[in-house]
């Protein structure tokens, strides 16, 4: 009897095998006590050798695993975003306390694990695998979240996004079966063709699973209203893991949200698009007011990502190449903004006792130049001022919209970059500006709740940690030459809309 | 050279950041010097009888969205950039004189802030205008913001910021949608571009150009700003530092202005058409607005911004009349406006100086021991009430003349607010100057530095009043091509000689009916 070994495609399957020997290594030198240091610097060069890997493959288009996963330009430029926030994450962790109680080669696997599903996600082609990834990715998140481990309120953190994010997950497992059950195929392009010709709206199975799949990736990318979890979540994690979650999860979750739609339920175009367009501007109206009255910065950019993230799916409610390109050039405009707004946020409660409150910027300006010019750049960028990447991105955003007939959402993106404004300039305001009439800064009182001196450490210097500021400053400095040159990556953005028309 | 005049000044304020502090004043200062070398030398180079842009610079820039980096010189710009030039220098430098908190950022951002105007007055790109009009409100921002004083009735001067930017970024954000719409819709499917040169060659259907108008308009009208629109004005003015206010109050009021005629008269001709009489009752409800305001404020700076509501509400009319001696004025009253509100603004500084005071009913009596800076505020008032001789009375003729042959009704009502400007004017001057002198209040002669500010500001004042043509005979062509979209007019009526300004005859009127028929 002859037994054939199956095609293995190695070269394709190289940045998930080296994703999973990195966490492998990093588990396994944190035993060793004197080797547990070296767990930051396994985990860049982890990232960076999947990133050279991935790097390696751009421009190929491969299936892989008989066409589970697909290795294309769209999942390897969401892939390096991901890989992006994760070495950012990492080079904020340092001295970070939540990665030293958790046992620091404990959370730097788990971050790894975490990038692992994103790669996995942003390839995956059919449900099942579609799963898997999406379970990769959140599992060690929960843990994550949890890691700061005296504080209260990472405890709660970590507990409410299990709940949530299991109740997203069992939603958007329901869904498949659904889908499943409709169309008789787990593979995208099998539901593409299962669906048939009455079309979704016709087929009772097949719209309830949709309904529900996307409703639990709104769950996950934290689209209104399925985004009640965010604030919270974000405001109790260690602040690492927070821009971590704020960026490489959403984009992620959008780069299979595009998968989903964009292949899968391609031909059906006409009948999803209105519904998105609908959550969408839900999502911007709700994150913008949410975030008007928030004193906590973490909690801020939380609902701020709420409302980017209605932004987001603007690009993929027009169903065009153009639209997955504007998608993908704002999801990397969003990270590099956010990385240098969260560098800042790292580095202020360390040095302050006011912890992520917004008093912990005032007069930044005057004593930190070097921290408040990338947090000017990133809340000016995601304001969407000009010379600014975040002004490329809007405009391109704006630009499909219109091109595909939904000039009503561009005017929901003007109009919520209108209120977005008094919430980010009141953080530029308080940088640069002469603080208001009140103010007294005796009354020092942690903001953090449960937080106690010895868990929190202030250290005056923190700020002036290379770790903080080098990656604030590249980060900001990013925003601005891609504001100024946006063609590298409108080009790199192209690539992923390519991909898949 | 269009590229060098543009990035001069942010190149100086760049530079300046690695100055030791003293010296970044009179860096930035060297820098708005060599830009206005740079303007004039254009002024210089500039062809009269050429027709379209001169100077131009087109390059793509961001190719998958049909952006080009694409800016121009003609009639309508050259001397908005001149004037833009010229008060920021004399800003700069009077800033310079005195000592700023934090000099560096200061001087940075009064750079940036003239190269982004500066670029909004250049780009022929409707993208880049609109991003360039974005860009001007990010180093106000900071310099009304973090330079501003705070009011004692606890508004403060970062609030009274915020309030003036929501506003004028609601105007500019729609606007936004509105660029991207009309390219998008005059592409129809093929090439995108948001070259205003392409775009005004086949205008949009009337459909759109009815929403898109609007967008455009508002942008426009909130940053005047307009009757209705004009809510920030007060807060924002009392807040901003005086120096910057000389040239905020000077030159972006303009460059709303501008917008119409660059951006909304030849792109979106019907849409003009229709809402003439809508626009025209805002920009009277301006003038009328504006006036009786101005003359019941007692605050010095709100007396001279309402009077910008009117003259501004003045320069609207005059475009809006639609007639090529209408926009002609309105160019020319624009510059006058700026040459008379700057030196207001530094007026005012040097008077608050002296009084420490900003309140009309606590001053007086300064003109006592300073002849010199009354005869320079003299001149200012007089030109600022549109005395015959002066060139905003030109100005103003042109605009009154073109509106009383498009729509006679309007044109009795904007002449009331001649009348009241008149008023105003003399209130400033006699309540600030004349009467008995408080105690407590300095007379003192205006000093050498701040004269050399002054002094030249009020030289150019004189000089146009001398010989407006200056300005009149260049920017003719340009401005009829302008007006001519939209009355549908062929180009070869314009070709009439204003060589005497005042009795120059309307478009409409030398119409070539000896022409011989086909």
């Amino acid at each position: 009897m002859n037994f054939h070994a199956p095609d293995i495609d190695y070269a394709g399957l190289s940045p998930v095998l080296a994703l999973t020997v990195g966490i492998c290594v990093v588990l396994l030198t944190a035993v060793f006590q004197p080797l547990r240091r070296t767990s930051p610097a396994l985990t860049l060069a982890a990232l960076a050798t999947t990133a050279g890997l991935l790097i390696w493959q751009w421009g190929e288009a491969t299936d892989l695993v008989s066409g589970a996963l697909r290795l294309d330009d769209l999942a390897i430029s969401i892939s390096l975003i991901a890989i992006l926030t994760a070495a950012f994450a990492v080079l904020l962790s340092i001295r970070e306390p939540a990665a030293e109680q958790a046992g620091s080669g404990e959370y730097h696997a788990l971050l790894l694990g975490s990038v692992l599903g994103m790669v996995l996600l942003a390839q995956a082609q059919n449900l099942i695998s579609f799963f898997i990834a999406i379970e990769t990715l959140s599992i060690p998140l929960y843990i994550l979240c949890a890691t700061n481990l005296r504080h209260e309120r990472s405890l709660e953190s970590g507990l409410k996004y299990l709940i949530i994010g299991s109740l997203g997950s069992a939603t958007l497992l329901y869904g498949m079966a659904f889908l499943y059950g409709g169309s008789g195929s787990t593979d995208f392009a099998g539901i593409a063709a299962g669906i048939g010709r009455e079309g979704v709206l016709g087929d009772p199975l097949v719209s309830v699973g949709i309904a529900l799949a996307a409703v639990g990736l709104a769950f996950k990318a934290s689209i209104a209203p399925f985004h009640q979890w965010t604030p919270d979540v974000y405001q109790g994690a260690p602040t690492p893991i927070t821009g971590f979650m704020a960026v490489a999860t959403k984009a992620a979750a959008f780069a299979v949200f595009v998968r989903f739609f964009d292949v899968a339920l391609a031909p059906q175009a006409t009948e999803w698009q209105p519904a998105l367009a609908v959550l969408a501007a839900i999502s911007i109206v709700v994150g913008n007011v949410g975030a008007l009255g928030q004193s906590s910065l973490k909690r801020l950019l939380g609902y701020s990502g709420v409302a980017q993230a209605g932004y987001i799916l603007g690009g993929l409610v027009v169903a065009s190449e153009a639209g997955v390109d504007a998608l993908v050039f704002y999801l990397a405009a969003y990270a590099l903004m956010n990385l240098a707004a969260f560098a800042v946020v790292v580095a202020r409660e360390r040095e302050t006792p006011y912890g992520d409150d917004i008093r912990a910027v005032r007069g930044l300006g005057r004593e930190r130049p070097l921290l408040a010019w990338p947090l000017t750049i990133s809340m000016l960028g995601l304001a969407g001022l000009p010379a600014t990447v975040g002004f490329i991105g809007k405009l391109y955003l704006i630009e499909v919209l219109v091109a595909g007939d939904y000039t009503w959402l561009a005017v929901f993106i003007a109009v919520g970059t209108m209120i977005s404004l008094a919430y980010y300039l009141r953080v530029v305001a308080a940088m640069w500006m002469r603080p208001e009439a009140e103010s007294s800064p005796a009354a020092a009182t942690p903001a953090i709740a449960g937080a106690s001196p010895e868990a929190d450490p202030i250290d005056p210097e923190a700020g002036r940690s290379l770790y903080l500021v080098v990656p604030a400053l590249l980060a900001a400095a990013a925003v601005v030459f891609f504001g100024i040159v946006p063609q590298p990556l409108v080009e790199f953005a192209e690539h992923a809309g390519a991909a898949l028309f | 050279m269009t590229n060098s005049l543009l990035w001069t000044p942010l190149f100086f304020g760049l530079l300046g950041l690695f100055l030791p502090k003293r010296l970044s004043g009179w860096w930035a200062t060297l820098g708005t010097a060599v830009t206005l070398g740079l303007a004039i030398a254009a002024l210089a180079g500039f062809d009269s009888g050429a027709r379209g842009l001169q100077d131009t610079v087109d390059v793509a820039w961001i190719a998958g969205l049909g952006v080009d980096y694409s800016l121009g010189i003609d009639g309508l710009n050259i001397f908005l950039v001149l004037l833009t030039a010229l008060l920021w220098m004399g800003a700069t430098a009077f800033a310079a004189f005195r000592e700023q908190e934090r000099p560096h950022l200061f001087f940075l951002m009064m750079m940036l802030a003239e190269t982004a105007t500066l670029g909004a007055f250049l780009a022929q790109d409707l993208l880049l205008f609109v991003l360039f009009f974005d860009l001007m409100l990010v180093p106000f921002y900071f310099l009304f913001g973090a330079w501003g004083t705070d009011r004692a009735d606890g508004v403060t001067a970062s609030a009274a910021t915020l309030k003036m930017i929501v506003y004028t970024l609601v105007g500019s954000l729609l606007m936004l949608v509105a660029a991207i719409a009309t390219a998008v819709i005059a592409a129809d499917g093929g090439q995108i571009t948001f070259s205003i040169a392409e775009l005004s060659r086949d205008p949009l259907g009337e459909g759109s150009q009815r929403w898109i108008f609007w967008f455009f308009a508002a942008a426009f009208l909130v940053k005047m700003p307009a009757f209705l629109l004009h809510g920030w004005m007060p807060d924002a003015y009392r807040a901003a530092p005086l120096p910057v206010l000389a040239v905020f109050s000077g030159v972006l009021a303009k460059v709303g202005a501008y917008g119409f005629l660059r951006v909304v008269l030849p792109l979106f001709p019907d849409a003009t058409v229709e809402f003439q009489e809508v626009v025209l009752v805002i920009a009277l409800a301006s003038i009328l607005y504006g006036s009786v305001m101005a003359f019941t404020q007692t605050n010095v700076r709100l007396v001279a911004g309402y009077s910008s509501v009117a003259q501004l509400g003045f320069i609207t009319a005059g475009i809006f009349a639609l007639r090529a001696g209408g926009a002609d004025g309105a160019i020319l009253q624009m510059v006058n406006h700026g040459l008379v509100v700057a030196p207001l603004f530094i007026i005012v500084a040097i008077l608050a100086e002296r009084s420490g005071t900003e309140d009309l009913r606590e001053m007086g009596g300064m003109a006592m021991r300073a002849p010199v800076l009354a005869a320079l505020f003299l001149i200012v008032t007089l030109a600022t009430m549109a005395m015959p001789g002066s060139a905003n009375f030109i100005g103003e003729f042109y605009i009154l003349n073109s509106l009383f042959q498009s729509q006679i009704v309007f044109a009795f009502v904007a002449i009331a607010g001649v009348a009241m400007s008149a008023y105003y004017a003399l209130r400033l001057y006699q309540r600030t100057m004349h009467n008995r002198k408080p105690e407590g209040i300095e007379s003192r002669e205006i000093g050498l530095r701040d004269g050399l500010v002054l002094a030249p500001l009020v030289l150019c004042i004189v000089g146009l009043a001398l010989y407006p043509q200056l300005i009149l005979h260049r920017t003719d062509r340009s401005v009829t091509r302008a007006v001519a979209a939209v009355n549908g007019e062929p180009e070869s009526s314009t070709e009439r000689l204003a060589s005497t300004g005042l009795k120059r005859p309307h478009v409409g009127r030398f119409r070539p009916v000896d022409r011989p028929g086909p």
